[in-house]
């Protein structure tokens, strides 16, 4: 026979996790079942074990230096990680420069129009770029909608609407954390055919806005637009078309 | 991109988990080489999202990025690992006594080979539970699991370690078809 509380209670009464009621529920059960007083002692035993010295791996001083090191010359430069090789640091200085580049050439356009905007575009752009570096898409992999909206909870002040659109051609990825102009940003990362396309999304206190006609810029469309107290902008090098289709599918 | 004000308070808040860190990574990775790596990649992504970051638990946020980054790297480099899943269905065990269980102190390294031995969904709820000390408030968002199901994860994990233990195999525990 076994006991079913030594499947869960049990567990949450050794990690002082029960409340005070159920604490002492089970303590009363305990008197009376032999089965959950010996599996609380082995569970004690096994943690007494688990705590003693050696199996806990504290950080070797060459890892702690080499961290601090990099720390301070990621504050220098653009922080990236190191461990890549080196032609794809010569793809993401080139991206960084050609952004850079066209946004200077392009700076007498800009005050024609709002200038935050295309601010946000170059941003945009550049975060894009960024995220095509490998293993930085992704901070939650997976298709589920149901497992990537509430891993945001939490990390972010407010919750994006999280979507799959399999069935239209968009099949969720997966999402991240990203910094636009200077906030902290949802990402959604969504692929069209073999495109990568990134959804940011943040909380606004402007009003509606229609979705705006697609710009683009070194290859890369995008599509910006407000709805029901949030901001969108779309990115990728898929079709403006196909941007404005995945736009009107977050809106519906 | 941070500014130094940010990055001093990068350097208070996350830098003094960097041993948090780096024990995760160990565990998951089941090398010290490798971990040192993999932590030393994760911190700088945390670096990256750190303006992502709103107060609270800094070692719980920075532990979610440091998991995502292992899982990224075993993916890449050990598939089949990586696929591991959290899903054993473990048949009946006779309960276990402490007396029989009798794990001294000094078998470290018999504990070391029994835990990197377990699939690492349960590895990780069990160094995130009793070499971390999170609570499953923690655990849950360390590791994306519902909160309600930590209680129970924890459960089969210890229930798989005091197995593998008590096993004179210690290979696989056999699994009934």
């Amino acid at each position: 026979m076994s006991c079913e509380l030594t499947k869960g209670v049990l567990h949450g009464y050794l990690d002082n996790e029960l409340d005070a009621a159920r604490a002492a529920e089970f303590e009363r059960h305990i008197e009376s079942c032999r089965e959950c007083a010996s599996a609380l002692g082995s569970g004690e035993a096994l943690r007494a074990s688990l705590q003693g010295p050696g199996l806990y791996e504290r950080a070797p001083a060459v890892l702690r230096d080499r961290v601090r090191a990099q720390l301070k010359s990621a504050a220098k430069s653009t922080p990236k990680p190191n461990a890549q090789p080196a032609w794809r640091w010569l793809a993401v200085a080139a991206s960084i420069l050609i952004v850079g580049t066209m946004f200077w050439l392009s700076l007498p356009s800009l005050v024609r129009t709002p200038p935050t905007t295309n601010l946000l575009a170059v941003e945009m752009i550049d975060a894009h770029v960024r995220s095509l570096q490998a293993g930085h898409l992704t901070d939650v992999v997976s298709t589920d909608q149901h497992t990537v909206r509430p891993w945001f909870d939490g990390k972010l002040d407010f919750i994006p609407p999280v979507k799959d659109y399999t069935e239209e051609g968009f099949t969720l990825v997966g999402g991240r954390l990203d910094a636009l102009t200077g906030r902290s940003v949802a990402a959604l990362v969504y692929t069209r055919r073999k495109h990568y396309v990134n959804v940011f999304v943040w909380p606004t206190q402007d009003v509606d806005t229609p979705i705006h006609p697609p710009g683009s810029r070194q290859g890369y469309n995008w599509v910006h637009w407000r709805h029901k107290g949030m901001e969108f902008c779309v990115v990728s090098d898929a079709s403006p078309t196909e941007l404005h289709e995945l736009a009107q599918l977050i809106n519906q | 991109m941070l500014d130094q004000p940010d990055r001093v308070r990068f350097e208070q808040l996350v830098l003094p988990h960097l041993d948090s860190a780096f024990n995760l990574s160990r565990w998951l990775l089941r090398s010290r080489a490798d971990a040192e790596d993999v932590a030393q990649e994760a911190l700088l992504r945390a670096y990256r999202f750190f303006r992502g970051f709103h107060g609270g638990d800094a070692r719980a946020w920075l532990l979610q990025i440091v998991r995502n980054t292992c899982y990224t790297w075993l993916e890449k480099n050990r598939p089949v690992e990586a696929m591991t899943e959290f899903d054993e269905e473990l048949h009946p065990q006779p309960s276990n006594s402490p007396e029989s269980l009798a794990i001294a102190g000094d078998d470290r390294e018999r504990l070391t080979r029994a835990l990197d031995t377990l699939p690492p969904r349960f590895r990780e709820v069990l160094v995130l539970r009793e070499l971390e000390g999170c609570s499953y408030k923690e655990i849950a968002s360390i590791t994306s699991i519902p909160i309600g199901t930590v209680m129970s994860a924890l459960a089969r994990a210890r229930q798989r370690l005091q197995r593998t233990l008590t096993n004179v195999v210690p290979q696989e525990a056999p699994r009934e078809l």
